[in-house]
Formats: C-alpha cells, structure tokens, sequence
C-alpha cells in the first residue's frame, strides 16, 4: 500500500528509480491477501491506446487479406467479359498512387508541428492531407464511373465484383478516414491541443499509413500485375 | 536516454511512455521514407507501362518484390514499427498477423487452383468404359460408374 501511495503523490523519482514495474507488494492487500482488482489503473500505461489501435490495424489487415485472397481466386475469371488489360488506365493509378504517397508525407509534417506544439501549421498540414485524400477519392469515384459507363460493373464477372469489392473498401476506409481527419481538426481548433487530441491523431497517423501500406498491395497486385 | 530507463519507462510509469507505433518521427526519417517510396513506385509503373524487361513472368516478379520492400520502407518510416515498441508486443502483433495473412492468401490460392483443375468440365465420363462391359454380379451394388449420369 505504501507504494501505492507514491503513485498517487505523483512522486516522479520514485517512478524513475524503479525498475521493476511491479513488486510482489503490489500485489498484497491488507493482511497479505492478494490483490487483483487494479484499481489504480497501473497495468495502463499511457501507450496502452496505441497498442490497441495497433491490434485493430492487424484485424482491418485481416480484412484486406480476405479480400486479396478472394481477388487472387477470382481474378482471371471474366465470364467473357472484358479483362484488367482492356480496363485500367495505369496512367490514372498513377497519378492515384502518388495521391496517397504525398498525403502520407504530408501528415507526416503535421505529426511534426504537433510535437513543436505548433496549431496553426499542424492544422495547415492537415487540411492538406485532407485535400490529398479527397483528389485520391475523387479519381477512384472518376475511375469507377468510368467503369460502369463501359458496362464493367461489379455484377458483369466474378473478377470485377472482386475488384469493386477489394478496392471499394480501400476507398472506404480512406473516406472514412478524412471525416475523422476533417472532425479532429475542428477538435482541435475548438479544444486545443491537449494530450488526448495528441492521442487521436497518432490513431489517425496510424490508420493513414497503414492505408497506404494496403494501397501498395492494390496497385501491385491488381493494377500493375493485372495489365502484365 | 539510457536503455534501462527507457525501458523503465516502458514498463511501468504512466507518464512518461513513448516509442509508441505510429508515434514520433524526425524530419530527416519521413523525408528518407518519402524519397524511397516514391523510387519504389515509380520503378514499378515503368517497368510494366514501357514493358521493359520483356517477359511477363519475370517483371511481375521483379514487381511484387519492389511492393514487399516498399511496404517494409512504410512500415519502418511512417509507421514507426521497431522491435522495442510497447515492449515488443506490436512487432509480435505484427508477425502473428502476417503469419496469418500468408495462411490465408496462400492457402485460398492453393486450394482452388486445385479444385479448379480437378472440377474442370472436361471430358472424363467420355472415356469410361462402356456400363455394359462392367460385369454387374446379382447381388453387388451398383456399378461403380453409376454416379456419371
């Protein structure tokens, strides 16, 4: 108990001197009994946000790796409709990739301003990567009608409801993303930019990047390989 | 900042946790990622947009590799992913999940390009054995071609 009040003083040295996180004290209520109930909250440190932000990053890739997989199986199959070769403009996909590649490096530099404790060119870096995402979304949404004007819908063959559906959610979760981008810039212009909105846009930062990382897979695997 | 109490600090204060994924970069570390992810892109989209290598096979190869090294480069770069953040349980995440991944992709692969094959409508009832020329006992079960019709 005695070092349970330490904690809570908030003593710095004491949590700088200990280098075992916990001791079997600790763990003993009055009377030697032992304690499981955490109430102080000590097995969450403040990372504790981020690992499990990390965790539901590995379950969306998951996800994509379903639907990669199910693209992999389906992809070849046209129902003599038309294939990838007649399809996708690699040009467009292009100019798409390098959408999301400088929108990356841009939050990147607004990930940078939030450390110099900087509002202003944070916010600027971000609306930014905001513009990014939409000109990626924007191409996508150009790229799909174009598509379904030619007759390529997601219902004309199995490789085209793969490829609607594995690049489709790409695109959602990229869209989903510059709502919260747009309702954390409008937190932080209201709020601050207090420890919890640092939190929230290191979740974002994460969820951006790693979308990127997915968009690698498309480019390569659909686009790329599939004009080959 | 010493390891020991970098590692303290992982461990146990609430405060004063960093190395988180997705958390602190440099300047220098985005601009290096940036630089080569752009390489790692361009490179590809040349190689199949002026067909240079000529072969097919071998430039969706050379392609998929440039897509493994750039999400390495990603990985590394803007997502801060190191063998000591969060005390290793990110690193751990992330090898269990691409286990998975491989299970999953690989697998689906595998299994229906077999099924495929084997399910073809090809000819296979066309060269059996006439019915007749089976000799059917009184007695026995049907004869062992009867599950073509």
């Amino acid at each position: 108990m005695r070092a349970r009040r330490f904690w809570r003083n908030g003593s710095r040295i004491m949590a700088a001197h200990s280098t075992a996180a916990f001791t079997a004290d600790d763990f003993k209520g009055p009377g030697d009994t032992p304690v499981f109930l955490d109430a102080d909250g000590k097995h969450h440190p403040e990372g504790g946000t981020m690992l499990g932000f990390w965790l539901y990053l590995m379950s969306d890739c998951l996800i994509f790796a379903a639907l990669f997989a199910v693209y992999a199986v389906l992809g070849r199959n046209y129902a003599a409709g038309p294939s990838p070769k007649d399809l996708f403009d690699l040009k467009l996909v292009a100019l798409n990739t390098s959408m999301l590649l400088f929108s990356s490096i841009t939050y990147g530099f607004a990930m940078l301003e939030m450390e110099k404790e900087k509002r202003g060119r944070m916010q600027l870096w971000l609306a930014v990567t905001g513009l990014f995402g939409l000109c990626f979304i924007g191409l996508e949404l150009y790229e799909f009608q174009h598509l379904i004007h030619e007759g390529a819908t997601p219902q004309r063959s199995a490789f085209l409801s793969a490829f609607f559906t594995l690049v489709g959610t790409h695109g959602l979760h990229v869209s989903l993303g510059i709502v919260w981008l747009v309702i954390l810039m409008v937190q932080v212009q209201l709020r601050g930019l207090g420890d919890e909105n640092k939190r929230r846009l290191m979740c974002l930062s994460m969820f951006w990047h790693f979308l990127d990382v997915v968009w690698i897979g498309v480019f390569t695997f659909v686009y790329l390989m599939g004009v080959l | 900042m010493s390891v020991a109490s970098e590692d303290a600090n992982v461990r146990g204060s609430g405060r004063d946790v960093h190395e988180e994924p997705g958390g602190h970069g440099s300047f220098r570390g985005y601009m290096t990622g940036f630089l080569l992810s752009v390489v790692l892109t361009a490179i590809p989209f040349w190689l199949v947009m002026s067909d240079v290598l000529g072969a097919p096979r071998l430039t969706g190869l050379v392609v998929m590799a440039f897509a493994v090294v750039q999400i390495v480069v990603h990985m590394v770069y803007f997502l801060h992913m190191n063998t000591r953040s969060e005390g290793g349980w990110t690193i751990l995440a992330l090898i269990f999940t691409l286990t998975l991944v491989l299970i999953t992709l690989v697998g689906s692969v595998w299994v229906m390009y077999h099924l495929d094959t084997n399910m073809m409508p090809a000819d296979h009832g066309m060269h059996m054995p006439a019915p007749q020329s089976v000799p059917v006992e009184p007695g026995t079960a049907a004869p062992p071609h009867q599950h073509q019709h």
